[in-house]
């Protein structure tokens, strides 16, 4: 390849910069200082950063390029910068979670993903806005004030993980963590125009990153292409011991069958109930040509039906919000993060009450009363009892479907990127958005978005979802990386060279 | 504090003549596993406040559990101890309340998915009519986590409303419990409190023998609390009280008298005996109100959705059953049998909490009836004096030995050996010190033994002429006197032989 520019390379992939920096052309210090730069210009307008760690990243940088010098052996992501989700411990960096409450945590410990990506040489350049402990679709439920979509200003960048999927889109950074508890990694991605994966439940260690729902919460990679987001799930992947619910098994290849993209012969099936009525024009327009390409890739397209998926948002209204509501009793004010109202005459209970009604936002204090609500005593069968059986029953439908086909495939959201404002007072039309995401974390399997182009009557990006039973994450990539080729094809580039100027 | 205003009760016997007790005990133990529940973190016990914690038994955002396998084992041979069923999938439970001690304002137990269930465990009492067995059945032994310590400062009530401040040692938090609680136990009438201290008793000897915990009741290893309810006889149940810290074998069977009598009162005077917990007091032996559980609370349970299943294989349990210890009343069977003795005698040691120091006295070489006898008798009396458990005295086992020895070589008297312990209890040293610090030693050789005996017969010449005339129960007086001039520390019966041979009197 040609010689990379220093002003394009916020721009290139991470796999291209890797190729790059192994062959001498750039050093890591340069890009991280490009990146840095790049916020430094743009995160104004954009504020997809909480917290910008600039000395230690370009330490990093500078430690990687040492060692690349002296001939170490580095991992493909050595030296390549990424934008972390603000839920993962990262030991004496700010954590807030997007919250008040936390405003001045700094852990004293890192998160296994963080121990995983410091071993991988990875330079962390801060951390990214998220709805309050990742309950939002639009990063407007900060306690830091929204994120905008480098797309147009005005929008959502998506959410939870918005300041991850907007660092990608305004070229902050080639990679991104993000979290995925209902379609916090896909839906940001479908509304910019970038990729990211919901590995398989237990394919990444949840230890360090702060709960919001323990059995429907995964990390996962973000990314401008399939590849990155591949070369970032093989580093973040595998076994912990720490986390109990971590998967013993090996990681599937996912970097191989991204660079495969072959869907020859693979049988792919359309969600019949994720679609039609209450989907965008744009967005099915897009989705259809997608189909049509995967067919004339080679691909086999059948019509599936997964009839309890109707009932995927309600039973995840009462289980999020369930184990949510025992997840943040520890915000309590008696040991670190805010403490208010404590007065010296107040009572326990009171301070912890007082802190509570302080620290937390209205999405959370929403989400903590429902969540209580269907435990308790003489609600608890019908509410949490009954959604933990149509959880069930959605598994068992993912797994008829499995059986005729080897992935499914849906729009990853109903409609494009709204905005700003827009939903805010409406949380039903704004949990609507996550109607096609939840069943996989429900399920437990696993999920990718890919940019399939712009919607016609808005001009913005339309994201296509990608399904594949657990520990077929690899499967994943391989439809993702086909389709990503022939519409790279198409258009000359990836997607996010269309983003507009900042 | 409420601790002494006057709480109406009814005489024990009255009581019982109109209700029935009925009894629930739940029972807390410390596990003395290396590490904690859910985390490496030490576990042992008297470390500087918050020196054996890390982020998960903080409970810091991020931070998750992984079981200590270690703990589950335990918590199994305890079940199956306890004659219990073994679940072969079972799940942790989320308990959930807001309270300072807690890390995560919620404790991660066992909820309607305990790990074992359905067992029994045989306590003997005595009665009157001598030794009567109860079966006493178990409801369930569960996992849960321990809390952290807290300490109240300034205030008056030691409590957390209207302390100045308190302060949080979260070391305990995280240490591995395991709760057993009992079904009803009902049909002991007014055994009542007998069967609870022995249930007690027997179960804290069961985990001593398993080795699962050091079962401390003094350093909090071993907590229970007691419910008590009273039925008017041949009526349902009536309404339980919770008594919490009762830490001491001797307060349960307190707490449990004193509640039968205190509820007894109330509903005698056709008032209603609220559903509440209450604190024992060791000081009164009064309970008193703490807590009202009228308006339950709600703790929310939930499946622990941080950790998978416990899945014991019935190959691992029944490895576990093969190698589960002599259970105590088979191990008190055994040693009855080998000691030869009754009983009312094996029963007498259990309760002086005394078989442990006789069987190791006895090992050291002691004769099983002088064993007894020190343990029982004097030593038993010494403690309940100062308010310690026997095996807190100072006087060990290697003590008696000693001292029996020198009693049988005839360096000591019985007398003398009282004397020997009673300052080894002083800590005035072991028995030789004591002997050489006391200068206790048998006045043995004859012509000291004999200078006191002639000077005693010159001093008592109407006794010596009695003596000498056939009266030997007059030597009494002499030999009395002979004692006292070598104070107490000469052998009488010697002193009696030297007499009646030196006056040519016959026995």
């Amino acid at each position: 390849m040609a010689p990379v520019m220093d002003s394009d390379l916020v721009r290139q992939s991470a796999a291209t910069l890797s190729a790059a920096m192994q062959a001498g052309e750039v050093t890591s210090v340069q890009v991280t200082e490009a990146c840095l730069a790049r916020i430094e210009e743009v995160d104004d307008k954009v504020h997809a950063f909480l917290h910008v760690d600039r000395e230690t990243a370009l330490a990093t940088a500078a430690d990687i390029d040492t060692r690349r010098a002296a001939g170490a052996e580095l991992g493909p992501l050595a030296g390549i910068p990424l934008a972390l989700k603000d839920v993962f411990t990262m030991r004496g960096v700010p954590t807030t979670c997007g919250s008040r409450i936390l405003a001045d945590w700094r852990p004293p410990y890192d998160s296994t993903v963080v121990e995983r990506l410091r071993a991988a040489g990875v330079v962390i350049l801060g951390k990214t806005n998220m709805d309050e402990f990742a309950m939002g679709s639009s990063t407007e439920h900060s306690g830091y004030g929204p994120t905008h979509n480098p797309w147009d200003l005005e929008r959502i960048p998506g959410g939870s993980g918005g300041g991850s999927s907007a660092a990608l889109a305004a070229f902050e950074a080639p990679l991104a963590m993000g979290t995925d508890t209902g379609g916090s990694i896909r839906q940001p991605a479908a509304v910019t125009g970038t990729v990211g994966v919901k590995p398989t439940y237990g394919g990444v260690s949840r230890y360090g990153l702060v709960a919001l729902a323990s059995s429907l919460d995964q990390a996962g990679p973000c990314a401008r292409t399939v590849l990155d987001a591949a070369l970032l799930h093989e580093v973040i992947a595998g076994h912990d011991p720490r986390d109990s619910t971590s998967i013993d098994a090996p990681v599937p290849d996912v970097v191989a069958a991204a660079r495969s993209g072959d869907v020859r012969g693979m049988r792919i099936g359309l969600v019949r109930e994720l679609g039609g009525e209450g989907y965008q024009q744009g967005v099915r327009q897009r989705f259809d040509e997608a189909v049509a390409i995967l067919t004339d890739l080679g691909a086999d397209v059948v019509e599936v039906s997964c009839p309890n998926f109707e009932y995927a948002l309600g039973a995840y209204y009462l289980i999020l919000p369930a184990e949510a509501s025992s997840n943040l009793a520890r915000f309590d004010g008696m040991r670190y993060g805010l403490r208010a109202g404590d007065d010296g005459d107040a009572s326990v209970e009171e301070v912890m009450s007082r802190t509570r009604e302080a620290g937390f936002g209205a999405e959370v204090k929403r989400r903590i009363m429902l969540g209580t609500y269907s435990l308790s005593s003489g609600y608890y069968d019908a509410y949490y009892g009954q959604a933990q059986k149509v959880r069930t029953l959605i598994a068992r439908d993912f797994a008829a479907a499995f059986e005729q086909v080897d992935v499914l495939v849906s729009p990853t959201t109903p409609t494009t990127a709204f905005r700003l404002g827009e939903k805010l007072d409406d949380p039903l039309a704004m949990y609507l958005n996550d109607i096609a995401t939840i069943p996989v974390n429900l399920a437990g399997n696993c999920a990718m978005s890919v940019p399939v182009g712009l919607s016609p009557e808005d001009g913005l990006p339309v994201g296509l979802q990608i399904m594949a039973p657990a520990l077929g994450d690899d499967r994943l990539y391989r439809v993702g990386s086909a389709l990503e080729a022939a519409l790279v094809d198409r258009w000359g580039h990836v997607l996010t060279e269309e983003v507009p100027a900042l | 504090m409420s601790g002494s205003t006057a709480i109406t009760r009814m005489p024990f016997d009255q009581a019982l003549q109109s209700f029935e007790p009925v009894l629930g005990l739940e029972t807390h133990v410390e596990l003395g596993t290396a590490s904690k529940m859910f985390c490496g973190c030490a576990t042992e016990f008297g470390g500087a406040p918050n020196t054996q914690v890390c982020p998960t038994c903080l409970g810091l955002p991020g931070s998750l559990p992984v079981v200590n396998a270690v703990a589950v084992e335990s918590t199994i041979r305890m079940g199956l101890a306890l004659h219990c069923d073994i679940a072969s999938w079972c799940r942790f439970a989320r308990k959930n309340y807001f309270y300072p001690d807690m890390p995560k304002d919620y404790q991660i137990s066992q909820y309607d998915e305990p790990l074992c269930f359905d067992g029994y465990l045989d306590v003997v009492v005595a009665t009157d009519d001598g030794p009567r067995e109860f079966r006493v059945e178990i409801e369930r032994v569960h996992m849960e986590e321990d809390t952290g310590k807290l300490t109240h400062a300034g205030g008056d009530t030691g409590r957390i409303h209207g302390a100045d401040y308190s302060l949080v040692d979260y070391n305990r938090a995280g240490i591995p419990l395991i709760e057993i609680v009992t079904k009803p136990i009902v049909g002991a009438g007014s055994l009542a409190p007998l069967v609870a201290r022995a249930y007690v008793t027997e179960l804290r000897d069961l985990m001593r023998a398993l080795g699962v915990s050091d079962v401390r009741m003094d350093q909090g290893s071993l907590r229970c609390d007691v419910n008590v309810s009273l039925a008017p006889a041949g009526e349902p149940w009536g309404t339980r009280s919770e008594t919490k810290n009762v830490n001491s074998l001797r307060s349960v069977e307190r707490a449990v008298r004193f509640e039968i009598e205190r509820q007894a009162a109330v509903l005698t005077d056709g008032e209603r005996v609220v559903q509440e917990t209450r604190h024992f007091h060791e000081d009164t032996g009064e309970t008193t109100p703490g807590r009202s559980k009228e308006h339950a609370e709600d703790y929310r349970y939930f499946p622990e959705p941080d950790l998978v299943p416990v899945a014991p294989s019935e190959d691992w349990i029944e490895q576990l059953r093969s190698t589960l210890p002599e259970v105590p009343s088979a191990r008190r069977a055994r040693l009855r049998d080998e000691w030869g003795i009754s009983d009312l005698e094996m029963q007498t040691l259990v309760n002086a909490e005394a078989l442990e120091l006789v069987e190791a006295t006895i090992a050291a070489g002691v004769d099983q009836g002088a064993a007894r006898k020190w343990w029982t008798g004097e030593f038993t009396r010494v403690a309940n004096e100062q308010g310690v458990a026997l095996e807190d005295l100072r006087v060990t086992p290697a003590h008696i030995a000693r001292v029996e020895a020198l009693i049988t070589d005839g360096s000591l008297t019985d007398k003398l050996a009282r004397s020997v312990f009673e300052g080894v209890l002083a800590g005035e040293g072991d028995v030789d010190q004591v002997i050489a610090e006391r200068g206790l030693v048998v006045v043995g050789d004859d012509s000291t033994l004999m200078s006191a005996i002639e000077q005693a017969l010159a001093d008592q010449p109407d006794v010596a002429e009695k003596i000498r005339g056939g009266k030997v129960q007059a030597a009494g007086a002499i030999v009395g006197a002979v004692m006292k001039a070598t104070k107490g520390q000469a052998d009488a019966a010697k002193v009696r032989t030297l007499l009646l041979a030196h006056l040519g009197v016959e026995e």
